[in-house]
This record gives C-alpha cells, sequence and structure tokens, in this order.
C-alpha cells in the first residue's frame, strides 16, 4: 500500500490513477496515523511552495515526514513535492523548505547563458540525462518526461542527482539520497516512461516489509 | 533541451467528437475516450477537448467525459468549453484534467484568468485566442463565440494582457487558415510567440506534416494543434513526428 499525502495541494487524481493502471493499491490521507500504516508515500504538490510548506506544518505532515524517514520507508516528492524536500525557496520571498536533501529552488532564468530566451513555465516534454544508476531508473530507455514548473532545484549534491533536463540550465529531474526521492516532472503524465519510474518507486517498497 | 509537441484536438459535443471545418459543417468522429487511447498510443504528447457549442448555447463540458478520459490517459489534457467561472475550473480540473482552457469568458470578464491561476496555479491556465486578419486594422483581431462575434481586441494585445495576468499557455487559432488544410498561419504564430513568454499552441490549417515543420521553424510555435487530418486518418501522429524527427526537429 502506497500512501498519497493529502494536504490540499495537489492533482491527487491523476496520481491515484496512474497508481491503478500500475496495480498499486494506494490510500490518499491527510492523517499521520493511516499514512504510518504505508509501505512508502508520495507527496504531490501543484502550487507555492510557501502555502505547500503551511499546509504540511498546520496538519503536523511535516513531522510525520521525518519520521516516516527515519523509520527507513521510501518517500517520492512529485514536482513541487520534490521542492519541497530541499532546505529552502525563492518563490515569492524565501522560504524554508523540509530539508531532507541540499539545495535552494530558484527561478528559471528567462534568458541562457548565450542569451536565447526561456520561455516559464518549462513546459511540456523534455529528455532526461542520466547522471548515475539507480534502482528508480530501471529499465527507462527513453528518458522523456512531462515537465510544467517555473522553479528548479539549484545547489544540490552532485551525488543526490540521478537525471537532469536541459533547458538553459541543467534542471535535476530525478534526485535520491537513500530513502528520500523526488521528480520534478510528473511521472503520472508521461506515458510509459512515467508508469515505468513509480513502478520502480514501488518496488522499493518491498523493503518496508521488514520495517512494518 | 525541450521537444516540440504534437497535439490532437476533440471537439466534443454531447459526448461525441466532432471536427467543424470552419466551424460550421460537423462530421462525427467518435468516442473521446477511444480516441483518447489511440492518440496516446500514437504517441500524442497533449490533447486537447473542446466543446466547441458550450459558448453559443451555454452547454457545460461533461465532467463525466473528462473523468473518463482522465482513468485511461498518461499524458495530460486541456478542457475547454463552457467554462465561465472559477467553480466551472474546479469542476473540470478536479474530474482530472490538466489544464483550463478559457476564450470567450476570459474575453468578457479577464479578471476570471487571475482568480483561476492564484487559485490553480498558471500552469493550469490556457488561453484560447481565435483569431482574424483585419486589412482595415493592420493586424488580427480577436473573436468570441466559436469565431461568430468580432470584438475591439487586437490578439496581441490581449495576448500580452491575458498572460499579464496568469495565463500559462496561449492556444491560438487561425480563423483564416482553420479547416483550409493549406497549413498553419505562420505570420500570426510568430507574432503572438514574441510578444509573450508564456507556450504558444499553433492551430488552425494543419494539412500534412510539411506544415507541422514550417510552423515550429518558422514560427518558433513550442506545440501544433489538429484535428481532422489526425482523426480521418490522413496522417498519424507518429508519421508527422517520424517526418520531423528527419528534418532534425526535437520531438518525443
Amino acid at each position: 500500500m502506497i500512501g498519497i499525502i493529502d494536504y490540499g495541494m495537489g492533482n491527487l487524481f491523476s496520481v491515484s490513477k496512474a497508481l491503478e493502471r500500475i496495480g498499486i493499491p494506494y490510500v490518499i490521507s491527510d492523517s499521520p496515523e493511516t499514512l504510518n500504516k504505508t509501505k512508502g508515500v508520495i507527496l504531490p504538490g501543484v502550487g507555492a511552495f510557501k502555502d505547500a510548506m503551511a499546509r504540511l506544518r498546520e496538519k503536523e505532515l511535516d513531522q510525520f515526514i521525518y519520521q516516516y524517514v527515519e523509520s527507513g520507508r521510501p518517500l517520492l516528492g512529485i514536482c513541487l513535492g520534490m521542492q519541497l524536500l530541499f532546505e529552502e525557496s525563492e518563490e515569492n520571498g524565501l522560504f524554508e523548505g523540509l530539508g531532507l536533501l541540499k539545495g535552494r529552488v530558484v527561478r528559471i532564468p528567462e534568458r541562457t547563458a548565450d542569451g536565447e530566451r526561456l520561455k516559464v513555465p518549462h513546459m511540456g516534454w523534455n529528455k532526461l540525462h542520466f547522471h548515475q544508476e539507480a534502482p528508480v531508473l530501471q529499465g527507462i530507455k527513453d528518458g522523456y518526461v512531462y515537465f510544467v514548473h517555473s522553479y528548479y532545484v539549484d545547489g544540490m549534491d552532485t551525488s543526490s542527482l540521478l537525471a537532469s533536463a536541459d533547458y538553459g540550465v541543467t534542471v535535476p529531474a530525478v534526485v535520491g539520497h537513500e530513502n528520500v526521492s523526488g521528480m520534478q516532472f510528473h511521472p503520472e503524465k508521461s506515458s510509459a516512461t512515467g508508469m515505468q519510474l513509480l513502478t520502480n518507486f514501488a518496488k522499493a517498497m518491498e523493503r518496508s516489509e521488514d520495517i512494518l | 533541451m525541450m521537444t516540440k509537441r504534437i497535439i490532437p484536438c476533440l471537439d466534443v459535443k454531447e459526448g461525441r467528437v466532432v471536427k467543424g471545418i470552419q466551424f460550421v459543417e460537423l462530421r462525427d468522429a467518435g468516442d473521446p475516450v477511444e480516441l483518447a487511447r489511440v492518440y496516446d498510443q500514437q504517441g500524442a504528447d497533449e490533447l486537447v477537448f473542446l466543446d466547441i457549442s458550450a459558448s453559443v448555447e451555454g452547454r457545460k463540458t461533461m465532467v463525466d467525459v473528462v473523468q473518463a478520459v482522465a482513468s485511461e490517459l498518461a499524458i495530460p489534457f486541456t478542457v475547454g468549453g463552457g467554462i465561465n467561472a472559477l467553480d466551472d475550473m474546479k469542476r473540470i480540473l478536479r474530474a482530472g484534467a490538466d489544464k483550463v482552457s478559457l476564450n470567450t469568458a476570459a474575453v468578457n470578464n479577464p479578471e476570471l484568468i487571475n482568480e483561476g491561476a492564484a487559485f490553480f496555479g498558471t500552469q493550469c491556465i490556457v488561453i484560447a485566442i481565435d483569431a482574424k486578419y483585419d486589412p482595415e486594422i493592420g493586424t488580427w483581431r480577436v473573436y468570441t463565440h466559436g469565431g461568430r462575434t468580432p470584438t475591439e481586441r487586437t490578439v496581441i494585445d490581449w495576448a500580452k494582457e491575458a498572460v499579464e495576468r496568469g495565463a500559462g499557455e496561449i492556444l491560438l487559432t487561425s480563423m483564416d487558415e482553420d479547416g483550409s488544410k493549406k497549413g498553419f498561419d505562420i505570420a500570426l504564430t510568430k507574432a503572438v510567440g514574441e510578444a509573450v513568454s508564456v507556450p504558444v499552441i499553433a492551430s488552425g490549417g494543419a494539412g500534412n506534416a510539411q506544415h507541422f515543420l514550417d510552423v515550429f521553424t518558422e514560427a518558433q510555435a513550442d506545440a501544433a494543434l489538429a484535428a481532422s487530418i489526425f482523426h480521418y486518418k490522413e496522417t498519424g501522429v507518429g508519421e508527422v513526428k517520424q517526418f520531423l524527427r528527419n528534418a532534425e526537429v526535437n520531438v518525443r
């Protein structure tokens, strides 16, 4: 069973439908007690960083996430959910994140280093470049995935960077450190590649048997 | 870098897909869920569902269709037509659509763009513009109500205003080319693309794969939309993409 953290900031429908398609049972909840019975959790998210952190704290889901990660079970942040895993964000101010991974969320520049104009949001299908092998990337060949975002993670540890996309800047796309992982794009909207990534995440939950 | 997107458009009327040739003559071309599945398999990058009669007859887009499509599709899709208020956006997005597209309602009440963007984020708000060249003013004029009603607005100014208010994407239909199959409107697409900082989807006039290449290379469109040539199997999404790939255009 996967838990989808419901803090009022995501398209939970798409994520849950994608899990149904690949045959993974899930529970959508904002209750730490319910979520704690799962073998892995997904932190989705669409919207502003500041609001998302405020809602997580309001429902004490930030504390739940720390304990969950501490227990060794896998956590996957998607889109804004991935950005929340990092230390801080410059979206409409400077706001503290969960700090599970090192790095800062900054706005995608409007021009490349060569002065070429970049459209923001970074919206559409972009190619993944793989930096290192990881279980979550198993079997991924055609690496096109669907992105929709205006901010990206800067200054992260290269040891946690599993895959990136090129959009004038290097956009961290798949990140992972031990049992904490994140995807900047939307696997649930990324056709067969996205389904494979979610299947791989579900496989990582098998190790949670010993923890529960 | 980013790939160019190919977007089949399904015009929906009473739960069935139809295509308006120059917005008037309609032909039945099937079940939306069935077509969505086929397009996903063919490699479509996104889908757009438009309730073409909604603005005229006040018909609401069917939430059931959206829900059925969302259960089936693993690619993003946009729904337009009959969206006149924030509540309509909520209904459609909660049924599983990724974006809503606003046309007449946004022209009549531009504040709706701000409301939608504030609530859902700019990435969910697509502004659809029906454009027709007006030789008297020497630029393109915005039309509403499915292309029936001319407005006082020019396309470039309206596109800029829409983006300032929070539009995350512009779906630009050339009424001059729509249904002609003679190619996308290069001048229009280029002009809007240069005026705004968000992605522009070119629409109207696709007749063959070369037309897609032209609009991507000459007008720098971010995406291109077509309906009848895909629905009536004159060409497939896969064939268009292969053609683009051979011409060294970056596609998925």
